[in-house]
């Protein structure tokens, strides 16, 4: 019976210890780091005018970007379990597509279609519309990578509550957009949440593919993530150290709000 | 089906009479989700096949076979193949610790591991170079080295094993293993026998997703690894340093060759899933 508790406890603090050394250690001095010197540095350079526009342009993909993936991630959960067409196998591994690719590859196929020398550069420089270098790039770059999450979290649920209700209510005589507002909608809305939290933490924290088309000008192409790279790079360890505190905070937030959300789930 | 439809036709209903239509709706929506797919993920993964390709067989071929494309390449591989046998090890460990074991602050440490996935890559690197860096609290400097790039992908690959072995560890019958340890079967060969069977489908699908995320893993090593050409620069950063040099042709073919990679591997993640269910039946 010793011989089985000691094992349960290596395991344990085995584990425990491999998750400090790798996680929690690493993350906890960074606060402390960022904190070195005390307050006041900290929050002069979150006012810093650059790491101002850089926390609004980042947000401003988010805004962008989270609601059309989670449209298009519902659209596409309810095309891949309630119909039956031809080729939904391969949508189905289509949309796996942005996790099997490195960001750098997401960022220089944006690069090889709409840069300059891409395929519809030229014709959008005509037209005055400028992709690569700018924001459209960035928003492009972050709806690439996070595109699969509210689909893979709701395709699931869908599968999982079935069609008796939605055709119940159609033989009662309501229509399928009546239907999906009253009936399914409400049944996924669990999956479409995790969907919505996991899309926003991508959007947010997007490095790779932003790197490759943003043109990393100060001010204007620069989101949080590159603003961190940059100041490191360029010693301004206290500006680094800030702005990936306010990042971190924010991926906290999510993993806060899904464990708020699965525990509510679980009561109903 | 058609009946319904024959009294929807009956009673004049004006209210959204376009999605009334049998077939319109789903036919807009099926529309738009090809739309969306076709521009957002095959336009651009059809233009970089076709750039990789633009000199030709050969040109693919000679860019591939450069030789600090070759060393990024190599690198790479054998990193992402040392952190997936740590992850397969370490991610059932931890698994099993969530889900057999019982301790104070289980529930934080059980959602402190979707962590990697919640930080931006970025930021993972920041930390861990200023806790292996330079400057290292606990005196291990490993920044600039080979050994930083598994750490770092072993920090961005951490939950991939983890949750995909948890739900089966979950829903293993444990009476199997009280029969066998009546029968007087011992504790490794129950694990080896019955318990490792059963989570084998979910150990392969999570290293299959490790193995994929790490080959293409960018920003959790930009700082950390040094980016020292035939020493530290893994496929990623290769293809960073050639679209800076212009050098589109030669990045798109290195990219489409981690691309059949990862996709390769995506298949293999589908053939774990049917395993997995054969094995439910």
């Amino acid at each position: 019976m010793t011989g089985e508790r000691l094992t349960r406890w290596g395991l344990r603090y085995f584990a425990l210890a491999y998750l400090a050394l790798l996680l929690i250690i690493p993350l906890g001095y960074m606060m402390i780091e960022t904190f070195k010197d005390g307050i006041q540095p900290v929050l002069d350079s979150i006012t810093e005018p650059d790491s101002i526009a850089a926390l609004k342009l980042t947000l401003l993909t988010v805004v962008i970007a989270v609601p059309l993936n989670t449209i298009f991630g519902i659209a596409c959960a309810l095309l891949l379990v309630r119909s039956n067409m031809r080729g939904k196998s391969i949508i189905n591994a289509l949309i796996d597509m942005p996790f099997a690719i490195s960001p750098i590859v997401v960022g220089l196929s944006l690069v090889l279609v709409y840069g300059q020398n891409g395929w519809f550069g030229q014709d959008l420089a005509a037209m005055g519309i400028q992709v690569i270098f700018s924001t459209p790039g960035i928003v492009l770059a972050v709806i690439f990578v996070s595109l699969p999450f509210v689909a893979r979290e709701v395709v699931p649920v869908l599968q999982e509550v079935g069609d008796d209700q939605e055709k119940a209510a159609e033989t009662l005589g309501s229509g399928p957009w009546n239907t999906f507002w009253r009936i399914t909608l409400p049944a996924i809305r669990w999956g479409v949440s995790y969907g919505v939290v996991l899309t926003t933490a991508r959007a947010l924290g997007e490095f790779g593919a932003v790197s490759v088309v943003s043109g990393k000008i100060s001010g204007q192409t620069e989101t949080l993530p590159l603003y961190v790279q940059k100041q490191f790079e360029t010693f301004q360890s206290v500006g680094a150290y800030t702005s990936s505190l306010i990042l971190a905070v924010l991926a906290l937030a999510t993993l806060l709000a899904m464990n708020l959300m699965r525990r509510k789930e679980n009561h109903e | 089906m058609s009946e319904v439809t024959a009294i929807d036709a009956g009673e004049p209903r004006p209210r959204k009479a376009f999605f009334r239509l049998p077939g319109a709706g789903q036919a807009l929506n099926k529309g738009l989700v090809v739309m969306y797919l076709g521009l957002m993920v095959l336009l651009p993964i059809v233009a970089i096949t076709s750039k990789a390709f633009e000199n030709g067989i050969s040109g693919f071929i000679d860019a591939v076979t450069a030789p600090q494309a070759v060393a990024a390449l190599e690198l790479t591989v054998i990193c992402s193949l040392i952190v997936v046998v740590i992850n397969a090890i370490m991610g059932t460990m931890i698994a099993w610790v969530l889900v057999r074991d019982k301790f104070p602050g289980q529930k934080i440490v059980n959602s402190v591991i979707d962590l990697p996935f919640a930080l931006p890559t970025i930021v993972a690197s920041l930390i861990l170079l200023t806790i292996y860096g330079a400057d290292s609290p606990l005196g291990i400097h490993l920044a600039f080295t080979k050994p930083a790039i598994v750490v770092a992908l072993l920090f961005v690959t951490l939950p991939f094993v983890v949750r995909a072995v948890q739900p089966l560890l979950l829903s293993l019958d444990r009476d199997m293993e009280a029969a066998a340890e009546s029968l007087g079967a011992r504790k490794w060969l129950i694990f080896r026998r019955i318990i490792f069977p059963n989570l084998a489908p979910g150990i392969a699908t999570g290293i299959a997703l490790a193995f994929a995320r790490a080959l293409g893993e960018f920003g959790s090593l930009v700082l950390v690894s040094g980016n020292i050409p035939f020493q530290t620069e893994v496929a990623s950063v290769y293809i960073r340093g050639q679209i800076e040099f212009d050098r589109l042709a030669s990045a798109s073919a290195v990219s489409v060759v981690l691309l059949a990679v990862s996709l390769a591997l995506l298949f293999c993640v589908t053939l774990a899933q049917r395993w997995g269910l054969r094995h439910d039946r």
